[in-house]
């Protein structure tokens, strides 16, 4: 369930003020100050880190990401946010890396999965030593000590444990991250492997201190559209449910914005719906099993690294977004096209070339308060290229199964998010046991209303999405 | 005596700020102020004009505002007001 939290505030409120110094050309000039501004000496309270020292610089790097950087690169750390702002400014192409670890952010949680409570008796029986493959359990002063270095994380002690004394503290970074791809570094923070990385973007979700952060494109977009260069906004279904005004408004929103044209994705879920319908009549009367849908990236990222039993299921049709893009590049040739986006994996799908930019849907709605821009005072206009009903359910679980297998069939299934029990079913799936025809899969529980980058809480959009 | 009317502004700026889910304040009030809160969604409140969206998400409790509002800022106000209060 998702809930407020500091970590979403802070994250927007110096999103809100890099989005306004781009539109008023002063970034190199003010941005070294957001931190100083946003944690000023005295005012804010009690510091939620240790000091507002490391939360001035905990921003600092926060800031560098959403510039563009890689924390990990960084040379100097004297070099001042104006320097990497400039860099911003220059650059001609984005780093393709998504994900960046704040290493002063990361709490480099614990060493050991496991902990003694005080609920720990220092028994007789001593099963949780006895029982410890690795001699990892000591007793001391009357109480089971575990030696974090020799601890395996096997459990075997918290099974074996009378009292229920023992615990399990997750990592949750790790936790999260269906391909383990996040991992403690030699430094004792975590790293995240960008191979084996599907940019399902759980660990940024998961993670209490903030420590991982996404690499922006703000500068390139917000950028482009402060010196009136024209671009075309294409917008994920999921869009529509952010705010508390009509979708027609949110198009006279993004025109307010400075975009040329206005395309809803979910008039490319309507054509893949069509063709995924064809598809599926096809494989299904050549015999194969079932077919999955293909249009979240981060479940056919898990599919590639981890399920390949699974690869000859995907859908081959395009995604919503990639059928949008090329009507998008047809009708406004040479106009660079932004994605916004509800999630990370789909800056990933951008970097295949069907995008040229990608904004979230933070980053949007950071930039329209930075423009003084009230969606639901914007005039109602129309998309240039506009969606049916059934296209914008794309946005929530269970939409694209409706709108390939229809209503409630009874051959479909829809299954999101991709903790351990959705793993599993999925790799019924893949062993060629699951009972469905038609399998949709998204990475977020919800669906792309979930997604790690939205605005809205997922209960209150998917009530809009239902009314709408 | 009449419920005391939560008015959680809708307007762009506090959705920015993560203030979407206050509408669902009745979900989480404890158990003894169920019943004496009245919840409704309106648009921009304009409370953050001249103070900035990061004090947002902007919330009226009987008519007084309320900036950084929270499930738990709210209910504690509440409370004070009712005088149930610890």
């Amino acid at each position: 369930m998702a809930h407020a939290t500091n970590v979403t505030h802070i994250r927007r409120e110096l999103l809100v003020k890099l989005a306004g110094a781009i539109f008023a050309g002063r970034l190199a000039e003010t941005v070294d100050r957001f931190p100083l501004e946003m944690r000023p000496r005295a005012g804010r309270g009690r510091p939620l880190r240790c000091c507002l020292h490391q939360e001035r610089a905990v921003l600092r790097y926060r800031a560098m990401a959403m510039l563009g950087f890689s924390v990990q690169d960084e040379q100097d750390e004297l070099e001042p946010l104006a320097s990497y702002a400039r860099k911003a400014l220059r650059r001609e192409r984005r780093d393709p890396r998504l994900l960046t670890v704040i290493e002063d952010a990361c709490s480099a949680c614990v060493r050991s999965a496991y902990f003694v409570s005080n609920a720990c008796r220092g028994c007789m029986a001593q099963a949780c030593s006895l029982n410890c493959p690795k001699g990892a359990i000591r007793m001391e002063d009357g109480q089971a000590v575990i030696d974090p270095e020799l601890c395996v994380n096997c459990g075997r002690c918290l099974d074996v444990c009378a009292f229920n004394a023992i615990l399990r503290v997750p990592i949750p970074c790790e936790e999260a991250c269906p391909v383990e791809a996040i991992r403690r570094g030699e430094s004792g923070k975590q790293e995240i492997d960008a191979e084996a990385c599907i940019a399902c973007g759980k660990c940024v979700q998961a993670c209490p201190f903030g420590a991982v952060a996404e690499q922006s494109e703000l500068v390139e977009v917000l950028g482009a559209l402060a010196a009136g260069a024209p671009r075309v906004a294409l917008f994920a279904p999921a869009l529509a449910a952010q705010f508390a005004a009509p979708l027609e408004k949110l198009v006279g929103a993004l025109r307010r914005l400075g975009f040329q044209a206005v395309v809803e994705v979910a008039a490319g879920a309507d054509l893949a719906a069509a063709d995924e319908q064809a598809e599926l009549a096809h494989r299904l009367g050549a015999g194969a099993p079932f077919m999955t849908s293909s249009c979240c990236p981060a479940f056919t990222g898990l599919v590639a690294a981890r399920l390949p039993a699974l690869q000859p299921r995907v859908s081959a049709t395009p995604t919503p977004l990639a059928y949008a893009a090329a009507w998008a590049g047809e009708h406004f040739p040479g106009v660079p096209r932004v994605f916004i986006s509800p999630c990370v994996a789909k800056r990933k799908e951008a970097q295949g070339g069907c995008v040229e930019q990608v904004l979230t849907f933070e980053e949007l709605g950071a930039a329209l308060v930075a423009r003084g821009i009230e969606v639901d005072a914007c005039p109602e206009t129309a998309a240039d290229l506009a969606a049916s009903p059934a296209g914008r359910q794309f946005a929530a679980a269970g939409g694209v199964a409706a709108a390939v297998a229809g209503p409630d069939s009874p051959e479909a299934e829809a299954i999101a998010g991709l903790g351990p029990e959705t793993l599993r079913r999925l790799r019924l799936y893949a062993g060629g046991k699951g009972p469905a025809r038609f399998l949709e899969v998204m990475a977020c529980e919800g669906g792309c209303l979930a997604g790690p980058c939205t605005l809205a809480d997922p209960r209150v959009a998917k009530r809009r999405l239902q009314a709408s | 005596m009449d419920p005391i009317t939560v008015t959680i502004c809708a307007g762009t700026a506090c959705v920015v700020m993560d203030g979407s889910g206050l509408v669902l304040l009745e979900e989480h009030l404890p158990a003894h102020l169920k019943g004496r809160v009245k919840v409704r969604g309106e648009r921009c409140l304009e409370l953050c004009h001249g103070h900035g969206a990061a004090q947002g998400p902007y919330v009226l409790v009987a008519g007084e505002a309320l900036g950084h509002a929270s499930f738990q800022g709210i209910a504690a106000r509440i409370e004070q007001l009712l005088g149930t209060g610890a």
